[in-house]
Parts: structure tokens; sequence; C-alpha cells
């Protein structure tokens, strides 16, 4: 009885192992942590996905012999593809998207043709261009000037390779204040917070296993995500592995005491999910997750560079598709860290046990 | 001599407008199990809390195994065992992983599965808590009361919700720990459970004990041998007559049902008989029972102690 405990016996061990059994049990959690992150990034892969050399669909209203004509000029050049439509048909394609243009040729042999098409649409400004230049060409237009293509692609300015670290930041940013918010009010509500404390337990080691826990996962969260961004899209990572690293350290720290701060006082369940979506809300929107924050205008700018969202995600981009050392991004650092010097102890401070 | 594990001197709690505890003293005898007995909303919660450092009392001294709340609160907490009334564990957890949590806490103590063991829920160890029923539930609060080997264990409603067969598994429960020289204070609303388990017990009403003894002395105090229920169909029956019968040393009425508490059963039956036709009333009802703490209750309060 008296003998030295394993350490695994310790309550710091425990109550971590607790957090993660807690966690591990909940499917559901589990799926917004692991899977949803996944299935977002391969969806947006997907829908973004950078195609080799888009073709212009154009239709080519059919009439007469010079219809013909007209599409077997513009079959010939590889960027195009022709469909032949009665004019009734072409007009109704144009109008829901399924083509760019319509061509209706107007008595060709005097050479002349109409291109039908809505000026604010960029892929039929770009046909009108491609158009013109096969059909100028099959008429017998040269070219004064001889140009070469020389083709680049490159990873790491694609869609995919923008939106990873914004899911990445996002991801930590959800785990993190939910993980910690929902268990520790629920954990109110049973009154097992109560329990708790009428035991010789740590205060301290209690609010410390829910850092633990959230820490330990960020490994597997991180790892799984960037995983399949590297292996199925090779979204590149640039930058030296130990900024990666702290930055989602620090970020894991600070979105955890913004949960410690929403869950401080809050008694059901309902109520923490409200304030943790009315936090999070903004940064969804204004912090660059899909998008890039300097969309929004220049008055909204320093707000929305102080939030910690932003500043996660500025640096994860950074770092990811940049290469960009900790030297790099001091500022983002800064305002993570301010993010938790402020919310750990306020949190403490405001923190009810029952 | 040996300390009193427990004393309350003057306790007050107020909430807002709402005094929960008025003025209450109190003392637990060491090895003794004492039973704090009252309808819900008597105050008995809020002392409990007050005893376990959970709450802070308004006024009066608490001592709890010599100490007071505020010194060493967590060596004071390494030698008390708590229950609270409707802790849920976390269902996600087995009976090993909660027990061996709580066991984390303390410096000293039984294995979890000893303390599993002793609260028979050693075929549940790998049982979810979620899964458990509800006396498997309580079962696992007073395990968890119990793995760091307490000296005093305050149980809130240990039974409450409870079918018998549950409630009556507990109290065996509890009588092994008081046979092992623990002090126990437990509330309670169910009166039985107060006969049986307690040594002592102090009755408590609006935040005060209004009567305090062995549930024995308590009984006698009456001064009745029996109790004596009834109810009439039409009519009413004046109290004052009721008290002056034959045989009756006491009486109390509730919603048109009547309570005599009876020293000699054999002169009170046709005293009250005879009455009863004098006034012209019905009787529809006639029940009499041997005096238990309910009737104690009753015969101070005038109102019963069961829940509704």
């Amino acid at each position: 009885m008296s003998e030295r405990p394993r350490w695994t016996d310790r309550s710091l061990v425990q109550l971590t192992l607790v957090r993660y059994r807690e966690f591990m049990r909940e499917p559901e959690a589990v799926f917004w942590v692991f899977a949803f992150p996944v299935l977002l990034a391969a969806g947006l892969g997907l829908a973004f996905r950078s195609r080799p050399a888009d073709r212009t669909v154009v239709a080519v209203a059919a009439g007469d012999s010079s219809s013909q004509y007209v599409a077997e000029a513009l079959r010939r050049s590889p960027d195009v593809v022709v469909k032949l439509l009665p004019a009734a048909d072409a007009a109704d394609s144009l109008r829901t998207g399924g083509v760019a243009l319509v061509v209706v040729p107007d008595h060709w042999p005097e050479r002349q043709v109409e291109y039908r098409y809505d000026e604010t649409r960029p892929e039929s400004r770009l046909a009108r261009l491609v158009v013109d230049d096969a059909l100028q060409r099959a008429a017998g237009r040269g070219d004064p000037v001889s140009a070469r293509d020389a083709r680049v692609t490159e990873a790491g300015a694609r869609y995919i390779d923008f939106v990873v670290p914004g899911l990445l930041g996002m991801n930590l940013m959800g785990s993190g204040i939910w993980s910690v918010g929902f268990a520790i009010v629920d954990a109110r509500r049973k009154r097992l917070l109560k329990r708790l404390i009428a035991t010789p337990m740590s205060r301290g080691e209690y609010l410390a296993s829910f850092v633990l826990s959230r820490l330990s996962l960020l490994i597997f969260e991180v790892v799984t995500l960037l995983g399949f961004a590297v292996l199925v899209f090779g979204v590149p990572i640039r930058g030296p592995l130990t900024t990666l690293v702290t930055v989602c350290v620090l970020a894991a720290l600070a979105f955890t005491s913004l949960g410690l701060l929403i869950a401080s006082r809050v008694q059901t369940v309902e109520g923490v999910s409200g304030i943790a979506n009315l936090v999070m809300l903004p940064m969804w929107i204004f912090s660059g997750v899909f998008f890039s924050a300097s969309r929004f205008p220049d008055v909204m700018q320093p707000v929305i560079r102080v939030l910690p969202l932003t500043a996660v995600i500025d640096a994860l981009r950074a770092n990811i598709l940049r290469g960009t050392g900790l030297g790099g991004i001091v500022p983002e650092l800064l305002v993570i860290a301010a993010w938790l010097v402020l919310s750990f102890p306020l949190a403490l401070r405001l923190f009810r046990w029952r | 001599m040996s300390a009193a594990p427990l004393l309350l001197r003057g306790l007050r709690k107020t909430y807002g407008d709402v005094v929960a505890v008025d003025g209450l003293d109190l003392e637990v005898r060491s090895g003794e199990c004492f039973g704090l007995l009252g309808p819900n909303g008597a105050g008995k919660t809020s002392t409990i809390e007050i005893c376990e450092g959970l709450s802070d009392p308004d006024a009066g001294d608490v001592v709890v195994l010599g100490r007071r709340w505020g010194e060493a609160d967590r060596d004071l907490r390494e030698r008390l065992g708590i229950s609270l009334q409707e802790t849920q564990f976390s269902e996600k957890l087995t009976v090993a992983e909660t027990v061996r949590l709580f066991r984390s806490f303390y410096r000293r103590g039984a294995t979890p599965s000893a303390v599993i063991d002793l609260v028979q829920l050693g075929e549940k160890v790998t049982a979810r808590v979620g899964k458990l029923s509800g006396g498997q539930k309580q079962r696992l609060a007073l395990a968890c009361a119990l793995v760091g080997d307490p000296e005093l264990l305050f149980l809130d409603e240990p039974t409450t919700g409870l079918d018998p067969q549950a409630r009556r598994q507990l109290w065996e429960l509890i009588e092994r720990l008081r046979a092992e020289g623990r002090s126990i204070l437990l509330t309670t609303h169910y009166m039985d459970e107060a006969e049986r388990l307690c040594d002592r017990v102090a009755i408590v009403d609006h935040g005060r004990v209004i009567a305090e003894g062995t549930p024995r002395a308590l009984i006698e105090s009456l001064g009745a041998e029996h109790v004596l229920e009834f109810a009439v169909g039409e009519g009413s029956v004046d109290d004052a007559v009721l008290r002056s019968l034959d045989g009756v040393c006491g009486a109390n009425r509730q919603d048109g049902a009547y309570r005599l508490q009876v020293s000699e059963l054999h002169r009170a039956m046709p005293a009250l008989l005879q009455a009863l036709r004098n006034q012209g009333a019905q009787l529809t009802e006639l029940r009499t029972h041997s005096p238990t703490l309910e009737d104690v209750f009753v015969s101070l309060t005038g109102r019963y102690l069961r829940d509704e």
C-alpha cells in the first residue's frame, strides 16, 4: 500500500488519459477533428483542381453550309471544343453556361461572322479571343511575330495549396475551443467538477490535463491533414519543420486557453455552443481560411490582423508555402502569444468549479 | 478522549433571500453513523456541502477531524470520503478507469480493484459507466469515496431514487463501513434508512435541528405504542376532541388524513369510534402501525417527510 506509485498512477497522467479516452470514445468528435478537415481538403482540392489547359467550349449555330465550314475551322484549333447546335439550342446553352460563346456565321463566303457572348463572364471574353484568332487564321491571317510557349505549372500556387494551411488553422481553432469547452461544461453540468474538487486533486493538474491531451492529439491531427495534402495533392511544405511545430503548438495552446475562458462559467452545453460559435464565426469569415483576408476593406484590416486565427493561418501559409522560418513570422507569433498570455490567466480567474 | 470527527456550531447559510441553514448545531462522534433526516429543502445538502468544504458558511464554526477549512485543505481532503447527490461520472469511462482516476488523487489507500470488490462491482470492472444501473452507479460513487481509505465519510442521499433491492444492498455496504470504524454523516429523507443505519439522527427542518437522538429514543419520546391513521368520508372531526380521547397522546391532520399517537390501543379504538359516531363522521380508512421516525417528524412539524 505504501509502495511508490507507478508513473501511470500519477494523477496528471490519469487525468490526461481520461481526456484522451473520452475523446476517442466519442465518434462524432473524432470525425470532426480528423475526418472532416481531410474530407474538406479532398472536396476543395477536387473542385478547384487545376485542369491542364482549360479548353473553351463554344457553339456554332447550325444553318447553311457555312456553319459546317466555321465549325471545321474551329475544330482545327486545339484549345476549342465546338458544338454544332440549332440556333435556339445554342442560345439556350449560352444562357445556362454550357457554352461560353455562340458563333453565328452570317454568309460566310462574304466573310461575316457574329459572336454572341456575355461580356461580364471572363471565360466568354477568353472564348471571343480564342475563336476570333482561330477563324482569322483559317481565313489566311499570318503572324508577323513568331512566339514560343514555355508552360510552367508550379506546386504551391494552386488553390489547394492555399487552402490547406487555412484548413489546418481552422482545425486547430475548432478542436482547441470545442474539446476543452464542451468537456468542461459537461463536467460542470454533471457536477463532476464539484466531485473532483472534493478530492485532494490538484486543480492546476486538472486544467493541465486538457492542455496535455490537446497537445498529444495535435500531433495526429496535423499529421493526418498535412500528410493527406502532401500525399494526395502534392502540397509542398517548404519551411523548416521546427517552425511549423512551433506555430501549431503555440496555436493549440492559445485556442485551448480560449476554450477554457469560454467555458469558465457557462453552466449548460447549449450555452457554451452558442458562445463558442459566436467567438469562432468572425474568424471563419474574416481570417482567410478559404480566401485571402486581404480582400476585406482596409479599415477592417487592423481588427482582422489581431484575430488569433488570422495570425495562425498567415504564419502557416508563410511557413508551408513560402518557406519562411521563425524570423519571418514574428508579428504573427506575437499575436498568438498575446492571446495565450491574456486568456489563460483570465480563464483561471473566472473559472467556476461548480 | 478522542475528538469528535465533526463539530458544527451556529451554522448559517443563505442564498439571496432564502435561508438554507439557520443556526445549526451538530456533533458526529467517532465511529458512529449519524443521520441528517429531513424533507427536501430542509438544508441537509447545504449543511453537508459546508462540512465538505465545498461552500462557505455565512456564519458559524465548522471543525472537521480537528481542523477548519482554509488551513491545509489538501491534507484534510486526503482523510475524507465524499459522495455527492446527483454526481454523474463520465459515461464513456469504465468502472475500473473511473476508480483508478480517483485513486490517483490520494497518497494512500486501497488498490482500485480491492475497492471495486468491496462495493461488489467486480463483474462490472470493464463496463462503461453509462451502462450501469442506478444502484451500481451509487456503489461506484461509494467506491470513489472510499479509495483514499477515509476516516470520515459524507454521504448525501446515497439511496435516493433506487429500487428496494438496490437500497438494501447499499445499506449492507454502509453498515460494513461503519463496522470498520469509519465515522459517517449521511443525509436522507427516508425514515427507514435512518432507523436502520444510524446510531443517532438529527431531524432537520427549515435549516434547524428540531430533534436529535438515537432513533429509538426519538420514537420513544412520542410516548406512543401505536400510531393510528384514519380518514373520514364526510364531515370532519375536531382536533381538540381527538386529543382528549382516552389513550391518545397526540393528533395531527393533513388533507383529510388523521394520525393519532396512541399509548393504549385497546382504549383509544372504542373512544375514537364513539367520537366519530357523535360527530356524524363516516370512517373510510383505518390503519395502525408501530411508531417510526416519520411519526416523530409529523408530530413535530405537522407535515409529512415524504417526497410528495
